[in-house]
């Protein structure tokens, strides 16, 4: 077979962080070639040079060993590659019709061929199986038939190679199985094939080939009759590094416990029936891909989400109103998940970003006046006690980088020893000296007897913090397994959720 | 050439701005003076002169910048939480009718230390009353108060209509459209004597510093400008968003509502429905002239009534149309946005 798209020698690098390293892959006619990797692997990094989104540093795309110039998505578009966005790239108060037309016809001529792009549009979709209708709102459809309207628009541009970004992000299972069922049927027709996943099972169901990424590197290539899902799984998530050493503890009383609980959202399950523990010194990890249900899980125990079913308890008493400063009042502290636009306000003096969610304590504020002197002594206090750097106490907290902000965020927090820590992502997106220094305080909250929720996607930050380990799952968690005998593999497979098929299993039986 | 931010945003520049915004407007306006075929320098001269230079003229422009400083701040107060009030001239004309209506009734009996501020207060309400409709949609079904508040603005003079052809008619102003009087006992005292400018003056100054120290000592007013500068990280830190923008728009109209208490009880003492001249408009103007500063407010109020008050001299000199004075406000408003954009970036090759 023919290869139509060759990646060779791609690198590319983020400041300091290496997202791609050396990555050679070729892809055949007719072919459907799975790009497998955790979060960070690389994957879309990979596929948006391709794409002419990101140039890359060295390295070079060949499509019908034609070299594609960098950073030019339309030179991409002609030489017949189609990309499918995870998020749609779509305007929903648009027809379908026109959806698909958007950017194939000249910006001045002053009128549009509705009819042939009519015709040629339906015979697209009934050549592939995917059957839409033309004048239908896009907002009107579900998210299925939003994504093959994606689609169908990368085909309406002559596609033949077709790169999907976890395209069953945002699917149901009978939405994905029938999504496999057309790609294969256009691989059947000669179309060339990548997509991105993270999923074990549809990888192998779908994919001819899969190229394992990790940590910007192809870590494997197999053929799908060769390799099995418990193998993929550790390819994926590779040999850790050995843990920190860290005093064994004996966790004490039950400080969080959710029961049960659900949280939905406009009519969709966020969570759905999770429980947990989590007990003083105790950290417990939640390991997951991203958009499993994180940031609803972090927002829930940090007083910004109810549960819908179900009840959190805390320190045994049950707790009624999570309201944010009732939570505060009870000793929780709580590092958000998007520190820029919810852990500090970036136009706020620093000052006032540290005592902004206790401003009702009457160390800060006295009859609706705010202690400004107070503030500033506090700020300059964190400041000089976890070491942040880049910014006086009045000057913008904006000024400060991701990892001094985390500091400040941390050390707001720490400063008032809490019993119960909330700490979502908390290093994502840092260097590694911040990364230490953040993992440093935590361990050092854990021993003075804090328990420490800890939500994160990376997974050497769990298995270097964490006592127990969870993984969360379309919104569900799974059961606890003790951080000492969690391997990569068994990890992975958790990552997966497998334990979901076999309690699914279980009920059927 | 691109375009950096900047880290700090040096005082000097924030302080300079508006001046060379105002500068930059003048001369633009300059050329259609010029185009008109007056002298530009003496005409600006004679809009100083118009609005300063004798005892009257100056006393007339801060009457006019009474109205001006009130409905300027709530504009500033609103804006600087994302509360987008463009229903300060409605807010005004309720407050207004509100005081024509107690202070034309038996309840102008009360004693007169009482009844201003009685007065005062029930205007204040109805403008606040009025700008809770617009955020209270807001918050119940996410309708954008630009639309709805502006558009109250007409419900509102028509609303004022009514009552001034209706029931509040003075049967003595003979067939007029306008309202019963107020209670003599309800005019403000005069700041100075045989001139229009009252104590008014006093109370918006007052005003503008009361909200100035609410806004950077208050737990209140941290929590507008983290609400306002970021919805999802003042939620996140606790800050209740619907409770503190309600508090927003409740101060917001209540200063406009103020505002035309104070033009009825200080300047005509009855309703019309040309009582403001757009003063609910201009406020927004003069609220962003300012920077939304509350204290910066009082110099914009008083530099637009001298615009408008000074071109009236001018127009009797030159023949220049006043309309002269309303493109000199416009445009320093645009030349202002210019200026503010460059306090925050600065041009990098």
């Amino acid at each position: 077979m023919t290869t139509v798209l060759a990646l060779s020698g791609i690198s590319k690098r983020f400041g300091d962080i290496i997202a791609n390293e050396n990555i050679s892959i070729a892809l055949r006619k007719g072919e459907i070639l799975a790009l497998l990797g955790e979060n960070g692997a690389g994957k879309t990094t990979l596929m948006s040079i391709l794409f002419g989104h990101y140039t890359a540093d060295s390295g070079t795309v060949r499509v019908d060993d034609v070299e594609l110039p960098s950073g030019k998505p339309r030179a991409a578009i002609r030489a017949g590659v189609g990309m499918v966005h995870q998020h749609f790239s779509l305007a929903p108060n648009l027809t379908v019709l026109n959806n698909v037309m958007t950017g194939t016809e000249k910006l001045w001529s002053f009128k549009s061929d509705t009819a042939a792009a009519r015709t040629k549009l339906l015979g697209i979709s009934q050549r592939f199986g995917l059957s839409v209708n033309p004048d239908a709102r896009l907002g009107d459809l579900s998210v299925g038939e939003q994504q093959r309207v994606e689609i169908l628009r990368a085909l309406y541009n002559d596609a033949r190679i077709l790169i999907l970004d976890e395209p069953t992000a945002v699917l149901t299972n009978i939405e994905a199985e029938r999504l496999f069922s057309t790609l294969k049927e256009m691989a059947k027709q000669g179309l060339s094939l990548i997509f991105i996943s993270h999923k074990l099972d549809e990888v192998m169901a779908a994919a001819d080939r899969i190229v394992v990424l990790r940590g910007g590197k192809v870590a494997a290539e197999r053929r799908v009759g060769e390799t099995s899902k418990a193998e993929l799984a550790e390819l994926m998530v590779g040999h850790r590094v050995t843990r920190p050493i860290r005093d064994a503890a004996t966790p004490g009383a039950v400080a969080l416990e959710a029961t049960g609980v659900t949280v939905r959202r406009g009519g969709v399950d966020r969570l759905k029936d999770i429980s947990f523990r989590l007990c003083e010194g105790e950290i417990l990890g939640i390991i997951g891909v991203s958009g499993n249900g994180q940031a609803v899980l972090s927002h829930l125990v940090s007083g910004l989400a109810e549960p819908s079913i179900g009840n959190i308890r805390l320190f045994g008493e049950p707790l009624a109103n999570l309201g944010v400063r009732a939570l505060i009042e009870s000793g929780i502290g709580r590092i958000p998940e998007d520190r820029n636009n919810e852990g500090a306000i970036g136009e706020m003096a620093i000052w006032e970003n540290t005592v902004l969610e206790r401003i009702w304590t009457p160390a800060f504020s006295k009859y609706g006046l705010v202690n400004r002197k107070a503030g500033i002594a506090f700020a300059q206090r964190i400041i000089g006690e976890f070491d942040v750097r880049g910014g006086r106490p009045t000057s913008r907290t904006r000024l400060l980088s991701g990892g001094n902000m985390q500091k400040l965020i941390l050390g707001r927090n720490l400063h008032v020893r809490p019993r119960i820590l909330i700490a979502a992502q908390p290093t994502r997106g840092l260097d590694e000296g911040a990364v230490a220094a953040i993992h440093a305080r935590i361990l050092e909250a854990r021993k003075q007897g804090t328990a420490v929720l800890l939500i994160s996607e990376d997974l050497d930050e769990v298995i270097g913090l964490a006592d127990r380990i969870q993984a969360i799952v379309k919104g569900r968690l799974s059961p606890p397994v003790a951080a000492e005998t969690a391997d990569p593999r068994m990890l992975g497979l958790m990552m997966a959720g497998e334990w979901l098929q076999s309690e699914e299993a279980g009920h059927a039986s | 050439m691109r375009l950096e931010r900047r880290a700090h945003r040096p005082l000097f520049l924030v302080l300079v701005s508006p001046l060379i915004a105002v500068a930059a407007a003048l001369a633009i306006a300059g050329i259609l003076i010029a185009m008109a075929g007056a002298p530009v320098l003496e005409a600006y001269w004679r809009i100083v002169t118009g609005a300063f230079g004798t005892r009257l003229a100056a006393t007339e422009t801060f009457t006019r910048a009474t109205p001006l400083i009130l409905t300027g701040l709530a504009a500033a107060v609103a804006f600087r939480a994302r509360v987008w009030n463009i229903g300060a001239e409605g807010q005004f004309y309720v407050g207004a009718i509100t005081v024509a209506a107690l202070g034309s009734s038996t309840l102008a009996a009360l004693p007169g230390p009482l009844l201003i501020p009685t007065l005062f207060a029930a205007g204040a309400l109805a403008g606040m009353l009025l700008m809770l409709l617009p955020l209270w949609l807001r918050l119940r079904f996410s309708v954008d108060e630009v639309v709805t508040s502006l558009l109250l603005n007409f419900v509102a003079v028509l609303f004022v209509s009514l009552l001034v052809e209706g029931v509040l008619k003075d049967p003595l102003a003979f067939g007029w459209p306008q309202s019963l009087p107020v209670s003599e006992r309800a005019l403000l005292p005069k700041l100075i004597m045989r001139s229009r400018l009252h104590i008014g003056l006093a109370v918006a100054v007052a005003a503008a510093i009361i909200v100035h120290l609410l806004q950077s000592r208050t737990v209140f007013g941290l929590r507008t400008r983290a609400a306002g500068l970021s919805p999802a990280g003042a939620a996140f830190a606790g800050v209740p968003l619907g409770l503190t923008l309600v508090k927003v728009a409740c101060l917001s109209g209540g200063l406009a509502g103020l505002a035309g208490a104070i033009e009825v009880m200080g300047v005509k003492g009855y309703v019309t429905t040309d009582l403001s001249p757009g003063y609910g408009y201009s406020g927004i103007i003069v609220a962003m002239l300012a920077n939304l500063h509350p204290v910066g407010v009082i110099a914009a109020a008083v530099f637009t009534a001298a615009m408008f008050v000074g071109a009236d001299g001018m127009s009797r000199a030159l023949g220049i149309p006043t309309y002269i004075a309303d493109v000199i406000v416009s445009l320093s408003l645009l030349t202002m946005l210019v200026a503010l954009f460059f306090t925050q970036y600065r041009i990098r090759r």
